[in-house]
């Protein structure tokens, strides 16, 4: 058996042995990995989502398809609008076919694998379609597991992607919880919403907002007391999605259901 | 196509642009790393912890791990989509994701036992020199051979027993900072998976333990497999030869050395087979206990769609027929290797189901996607992403065995370790 | 310790491993990229980047562009149920029209019109304010414009003649 020498010196070189790779984490200077936790510009963009005002037409999906040259019919979307069907017995239905690109145009939820399911329209208590997109999070997770720095949250809070820059590990994938981002069909490479930030830079709003017939989507900038999204959020009853991930989400939703995934 | 949709069946609802996106590569990935893992740990209990009986098996495994080190990285490789560029993760690693100091401890990890490998060999690669100097006249692959030994010697043809103890204090540092190393290495794959909070399976602190654990039951298991069949072959070629060189060991004396490290290597894989299972199992009751928001999901994940591949492939056949074949007095070599290759078997199904299993539902908790691996390579990315992918992965440590072990041989090499 | 010691050869190796990635980072990493305005757990990327995004090219242009030139058609749909629609719904984005022809393919279809006006039983839900039909029932065979004039949808489309279309 080890006598208490061996074991220290055993000890010693584990130890060692273990700081040897943290070592590498040094090559930091700590004042520089201070995060500004929360940014001091004058803008900061967020999104509200009026669900009461949402009648699925599907015109903010076809837009951004285009807008975003994203494959248009590639099963992939940087925002999406879902349907919820929620009938007496409490039961929830919910699809997306297509993502919403093409409208809801059928009353059958689309189930996919398990085909399509008809419900009787008087078993229905009630339903809605509930806009999604990129939630420019204030704790972004997809930002955080990147391992090389392709993707990352300008001064504005907007989370991009360096197309030029990323391995495609499809980390960031896996680390939202809202499943916002997949790879381009084209450019394979990890993609999603830009809250079209080519846009805002320009004074303009995102497709998706102009694309909406009914005001159901609407982008604003937080750290402007005037901004009408700025007084909403301020004033009405908003709720974020799942808030228990402490991602932060900067995407707010009025009229939002204990329904909404 | 979009990345994952030629693998993946959507059943009720799932997010759009949900897909099985970390497939069978990802499923290797962990399962590789372990192996390299297991072998150096199995190699470190000799040359660290001094288990004389494993003296035999030591620097088999050591070279193993060797050969297994760059297969570790290659389902990586294969699964990236924009693979050119890995080399990024070196470039401008960002330390918050738990995938970035993959690159520096992978670097670290297999110097460290090149290294080992290096000092264990050098002995043998400067007699090599010595001998091969020697000799008036050399064919062209003998001045190959000179060439190549003299290239691994370093120019340190120092024999002296000073040099060569210095050799072995060496070894046993390197090994001791190996074991570190090693298990930060693959206990920090299961950190890439328990980190994720965005996936309610994978999200567990005891990930990293689990699969540290599980690693090197893998390991071993591996090794011993490996050993086996090495042992086989060698009896073969020995029982040719006897015939012109009566000295080589007979038959009998080799099956009687093999079964003596078969046994106690064994006893260490179920030490840690008993673990890996403690902590599998108290994950499971925890999350049944607790039962928060996503065990729903999980419950019919794990006791309904991926019942035959938990209980039945992974806790059964992987782990409960190889602990009563090996629990069962009397080891024979050949029901350890059938309780071996039922222990890969186990620790397969388990990186799989942590993997595929932790993809089986939808982030909405309201649908379930189902996996089928691509077995046909008709695209490129159906070979990397499928079957022939991954038995590329599982073959390659093979072929690297093979040709470092004609360079490095693991058999009837004189040391002083 | 001396150096001519055999025992630190390996070192040399790594050392020079050490070395080749150091020089390379500095021949492949741009010097833009670094610690940004989030930190480094957020903001840790290649600044050229932000700029790169910003000069992306704006597809749609939205109404109000349209409106400088289409005076008539504006005022046509302007008090109408679909003044709300931007033109560009229909028509299909700008881009650079009328410099570029990739734009504007209109989009008449029937396809486009049920978005909307598909029936939907949700009863209290905004989607069933709107007029809405059974696509398979009504007219299935016609495209809707043939009677509906989509700039106002109360009157009927002066290009048809709605006696054409058969029930």
């Amino acid at each position: 058996m080890i006598n208490r020498r061996e074991f220290c010196k055993k000890a010693v070189i584990i130890v060692g042995g273990i700081a040897l790779p943290l070592s590498a984490l040094e090559v930091f200077n700590p004042k520089r990995l201070l995060a500004e936790k929360d940014g001091n510009g004058k803008v900061r963009w967020v999104f509200l989502v009026d669900v009461h005002k949402c009648v699925g037409c599907g015109f903010c999906v076809k837009a951004c398809k285009i807008e975003n040259e994203v494959t248009y019919d590639a099963n992939v979307t940087r925002t999406w609008v879902e349907r919820y069907v929620v009938t007496k017995d409490g039961r929830v239905n919910i699809d997306s076919p297509k993502g919403g690109r093409d409208g809801f145009t059928t009353q059958k939820i689309d189930q996919a694998s398990a085909g399509l399911k008809e419900i009787n329209p008087g078993e229905i208590a009630k339903a809605f379609f509930v806009p999604k997109l990129c939630n420019h999070c204030e704790n972004p997770p997809c930002v955080q597991v990147c391992p090389v720095g392709a993707t990352y949250q300008t001064q504005e809070g907007v989370v991009l992607v360096d197309r030029s820059w990323c391995i495609g590990c499809g980390y960031c994938v896996m680390g939202c919880p809202y499943g916002v981002r997949y790879f381009h069909p084209e450019l394979h490479v990890a993609e999603k919403c830009t809250l079209c930030y080519h846009r805002l830079c320009k004074g303009m709003v995102s497709a998706c907002v102009d694309a909406c017939p009914f005001g159901a989507r609407l982008v604003g900038n937080i750290r402007d007391p005037n901004d009408p999204v700025t007084r909403i959020i301020a004033t009405e009853q908003v709720n974020v999605l799942k808030e228990e991930f402490g991602t932060k989400p900067q995407v707010f939703y009025l009229g939002s259901s204990m329904e909404v995934k | 196509m979009v990345h994952g949709e030629a693998w993946t069946l959507k059943e009720f609802f799932v997010y759009p642009n949900e897909y099985i996106y970390w497939s069978i590569q990802i499923v290797m990935y962990p399962f590789m790393t372990g192996l390299v893992a297991g072998a150096f740990v199995l190699s470190s209990l000799y040359h660290v912890f001094g288990v004389k009986q494993l003296k035999e098996i030591a620097r088999f495994s050591l070279v193993f791990s060797l050969a297994l080190l760059p297969v570790a990285m290659m389902p990586l490789m294969l699964h990236l989509q924009q693979p050119q560029r890995g080399i990024y993760v070196m470039m401008t690693p960002h330390f918050t994701s738990a995938i970035a100091a993959f690159g520096i401890v992978f670097t670290t990890y297999g110097l460290i036992v090149a290294s080992e490998i290096w000092f264990v060999y050098r002995q043998f690669i400067v007699e090599t020199v010595l001998e091969l100097r020697a000799r008036q006249q050399r064919s062209a692959v003998e001045s190959a051979r000179l060439i190549l030994y003299s290239l691994l010697s370093m120019g340190a043809m120092d024999l002296s027993p000073e040099a060569l103890h210095k050799d072995e204090r060496a070894v046993a540092i390197l090994a001791g900072t190996g074991i570190p190393v090693a298990c930060f290495l693959h206990g920090y794959a299961g950190f890439i998976f328990g980190s994720v909070k965005a996936n309610a399976l994978w999200m567990t602190p005891l990930m990293p333990v689990i699969f540290i654990c599980s690693a090197i039951v893998s390991g071993i298991a591996l090794c011993i497999v490996t050993y086996i069949i090495t042992m086989e072959i060698r009896k073969r070629i020995f029982a040719r030869n006897r015939r012109n060189n009566p000295g080589l060991p007979s038959t009998e004396e080799l099956k009687s050395a093999e079964i003596k490290v078969v046994t106690i290597t064994v006893k260490y894989l179920v030490m840690f087979l008993v673990l890996a299972i403690t902590l599998e199992l108290l994950d499971l009751i925890f999350r049944t206990y607790t039962a928060v928001k996503s065990w729903d999901i999980l419950r019919s994940v794990i006791y309904e769609r991926d019942f035959f591949k938990i209980f039945i492939l992974q806790y059964g056949l992987g782990n409960l027929v190889p602990f009563i074949i090996f629990l069962r007095p009397g080891l024979t070599i050949r029901r350890a290797l059938i309780g071996t290759l039922l222990v890969l078997l186990g620790v397969f199904m388990m990186r799989w189901n942590v993997v595929i299993g932790g993809q089986a539902f939808s982030a909405s908790f309201s649908g379930f996607m189902e996996y089928h691996l691509p077995i046909w390579p008709s695209s490129v990315e159906l070979f990397k992403e499928g079957l022939f992918g991954a038995l590329a992965v599982i073959t390659t440590p093979f072929v690297l065995f093979f040709l470092v072990t004609r360079v490095l041989p693991v058999f009837g090499v004189q040391d002083s370790h | 310790m001396h150096l001519k010691n055999h025992v630190w050869r390996p070192l040399y190796i790594v050392l020079a491993i050490v070395g080749g990635i150091l020089l390379t980072r500095t021949l492949l990493v741009p010097g833009d990229f670094g610690i940004h305005e989030r930190g480094y757990m957020y903001g840790w990327h290649r600044k050229s980047n932000e700029a790169e995004w910003k000069a992306y090219r704006v597809k749609y242009k939205t109404a109000k562009v349209c409106a400088e030139c289409h005076k008539d058609k504006y005022n046509d749909i302007k008090d109408s149920p679909h003044a709300s629609i931007s033109c560009e719904n229909c028509h299909g984005p700008n881009y650079d029209h009328p410099k570029d022809p990739l734009g504007l393919k209109i989009d008449r279809s029937r396809a486009l019109c049920i978005r909307c006006h598909a029936y939907m039983p949700y009863k209290d839900n905004i989607r069933a304010k709107i007029p809405g039909i059974d696509p398979l029932l009504h007219y299935p065979q016609a495209e809707c414009v043939m009677c509906h004039y989509p700039h106002n949808p109360t009157k009927p489309n002066p290009k048809y003649n709605r006696r054409e279309v058969k029930p």
